[in-house]
């Protein structure tokens, strides 16, 4: 995707609209604000259908057995069986429930990388974590979402909201959101798992109202002005000492990194504090910026703290491809098959 | 000196047991037990034998509150003693091992004090869970416990209610004690938490050791949070909830609750208010793992209760 301009908007892109948005909770069967609100959602299909006739959105509870039993998986974790690889092949009789899961959610939804893939993938989670709103991305250039994200970041205020890039250059995407042409995790937190917050559902329910009503602007020919936002970009993650036989953590996140998501870390800071009372530092050369501080289902994935740089991001002006637009992209398509 | 004749003569606190693990996600407890399983300097006594023990090791190792049933519902009587060996589920064979290790139940042989660690994802602090309101011996030691604490707090919720009292791992032992600390989410481990119930386990245990060394403990009073009534989240007709912890009650714990007041707030913002007959002091208010078990919050009323001096025999 080329950059005409960064700033202005005096030529903004034109981009493909979104006819079909998915809205998915319960990806993890015990991140209860998606899987509620998904179900909200679905009570009242009618008024989600009242948005628009341009746009179809979807409502997909991912885990359904995971939500049934209040876990966060049954066999494997759902969120990671969305590679190439694991999406092909065929169904055996001991497969994982989530690999099949996966490949149904794949048929609805996908196929991933294909022109019939939804537009939109909007996954609703929660963490133990302080991180307040987050909007979690492998991209840190589709200007979709990030406009996404600015637009949220305007409409909510009151919450602190920021933008993640996970950058998978040299790893494959993964996750649910990896199926559509656009996707990303909506990450809300703090709230235990299997529990429901009220104030974090609020916050859940207005954000996927605004990334909707965003979506219905943008189909209508609305043009976004271009600007700049901060992106962090992880680097890094720490793992919690463990016992060398057992393998058990031998320390917790220290009080004074405990809860400060997005407060820099400076060498030298606390991270980690003993059962034996000594405190560990960090050992980093370089100020990062850490979160999912504590996330209970990351103790498995051996991550304490994921560490992550911030810089600022330029996003051009953007707007729908108008008709002429899509019919000379058709014919250039065209006469480049004739030509070959 | 004028209690001298008046002080209640107990037997001694010999036989200690802590256990953690109870539920398998609730991680200071299970911390706390796997450090004194391994070195148990801290918890050392003079003329008190305590034992660190891990109750549901299987719940433990799936980081999950338990396996087939709660083990902390399960020393009742009847599966105390019911035959059927590997098809009962496991926290009931889990049961009827720890009865007959630190019980029976209700036998002269039963451990003096258990102490039981528990996590809560409600704002509860510190809570000592009693189980007695005629237990003179647990009422001084979390008056001693709130004092030595002090200006930290440390509250007593007393469930003796007939239908809302369970059977607990810790009733196998003269002296069951509760300790429940939240807020901590299922499955994490949060410093500041541990390091509370650690301290609050340091000054039960100094209790003890006093107490058999034989001080007298004279006459005290401690205020107390009586379980009055369970309330279930709005459901709709087939079960599930149709409304959520009000943000106006959210991690207001051990606060007045009073008639009138928000309780609920429904998926489309409408509040449902407390119709209690007068005020009450909610706990347990969200509570993860009570989701299943019908209960967004419990209803408490405040009580003094007058402990008798008490003295070693």
């Amino acid at each position: 995707m080329k950059l005409h301009e960064s700033q202005g908007g005096t030529h903004p892109q034109g981009q493909i609209g979104f006819s079909r948005v998915a809205i998915c909770g319960g990806t993890h069967g015990n991140e209860l604000s998606g899987v509620y609100l998904v179900r909200e959602m679905q009570k009242a299909e009618r008024k989600a259908k009242e948005r628009g006739n341009d746009m179809e959105v979807i409502t997909v509870l991912s885990n359904p057995r995971a939500v049934q039993r209040g876990l966060r998986y049954i066999d494997t974790d759902l969120n990671r069986c969305f590679t190439h690889a694991m999406l092909s092949g065929s169904n055996t009789n001991d497969a994982p429930y989530e690999i099949i899961r996966s490949r149904e959610l794949n048929a609805l939804l996908g196929p991933k990388g294909s022109r019939d893939a939804v537009d939109l993938v909007c996954d609703l989670h929660n963490t133990t974590a302080n991180m307040g709103l987050c909007l979690i991305s492998y991209s840190d250039s589709d200007w979709l979402c990030l406009h996404v994200f600015r637009h949220l970041q305007r409409q909510m205020p009151d919450v602190p909201t920021r933008f993640i890039h996970f950058n998978a250059t040299n790893k494959e995407s993964y996750s649910l959101d990896s199926v559509g042409k656009h996707g990303f995790a909506l990450e809300a937190g703090p709230q235990p798992h299997g529990v429901m917050r009220s104030n974090i559902y609020t916050t859940m329910k207005m954000g996927v109202e605004h990334v909707l009503d965003w979506v219905c602007l943008f189909n209508s020919g609305f043009v976004f002005e271009g600007g700049s936002v901060d992106v962090y970009t992880v680097v890094r993650n720490i793992d919690y000492p463990r016992d060398r036989d057992t393998h058990n953590i031998t320390a917790a996140v220290h009080p004074q990194l405990q809860d400060r998501d997005f407060c820099l870390l400076y060498p030298e800071d606390p991270l980690f504090l003993t059962l034996s009372g000594e405190t560990l530092r960090y050992k980093g050369k370089e100020p990062l910026y850490p979160f999912f501080i504590n996330e209970c289902a990351y103790y498995e994935k051996g991550i304490a703290v994921s560490l992550a740089r911030k810089r600022r991001v330029a996003i051009p002006a953007i707007r729908v491809q108008t008709e002429q637009e899509q019919q000379a992209k058709k014919d250039e398509c065209t006469s480049e098959e004739e030509e070959e | 000196m004028s209690s001298y004749h008046s002080a209640a003569r107990l037997d001694e606190a010999r036989r200690v047991a802590i256990f953690g693990g109870t539920h398998g996600n609730e991680m200071s407890g299970v911390m706390l037990v796997n450090l004194w399983v391994q070195n148990n300097t801290e918890v050392q006594r003079k003329g008190v034998e305590v034992q660190p023990f891990i109750t549901n090791p299987k719940a433990v190792e799936k980081c999950t509150r338990y396996v087939d049933t709660d083990l902390n519902r399960a020393f009742t009587p009847e599966n105390l003693s019911t035959l059927g060996g590997g098809d009962l589920p496991y926290e009931v064979r889990r049961a009827q091992e720890i009865n007959r290790m630190f019980g029976p139940k209700g036998s002269p042989e039963a451990y003096d004090v258990i102490f039981d660690l528990h996590n809560t994802t409600s704002n509860m602090g510190c809570t000592l869970l009693l189980e007695s309101s005629k237990d003179h011996f647990n009422l001084q030691m979390m008056n001693y416990i709130q004092k030595s604490i002090f200006p930290a707090s440390c509250l007593v919720l007393l469930n003796e209610h007939p239908l809302l009292k369970y059977s607990t791992s810790r009733s196998v032992a003269k002296h069951p004690v509760g300790l429940e600390v939240g807020p901590q989410p299922q499955g994490v481990l949060r410093s500041n938490i541990f390091e509370s119930m650690r301290d609050i386990l340091k000054h039960a245990l100094d209790f003890i050791e006093l107490f058999n060394a034989g001080m007298e403990f004279p006459p005290c009073t401690v205020e107390v949070f009586r379980l009055s009534e369970r309330i279930d989240y709005p459901r709709d007709d087939n079960g599930n909830i149709i409304a959520m912890v009000h943000p106006n009650l959210q991690d207001c714990d051990w606060e007045p609750l009073n008639p009138g007041d928000p309780m609920f707030q429904t998926f489309d913002g409408k509040t449902i208010h407390y119709q209690g007959s007068g005020t009450v002091y909610p706990t347990f208010i969200n509570e993860a793992a009570y989701y299943e078990k019908q209960q967004a919050f419990a209803t408490t009323r405040r009580e003094s209760l007058v402990a008798s001096a008490i003295r070693k025999a």
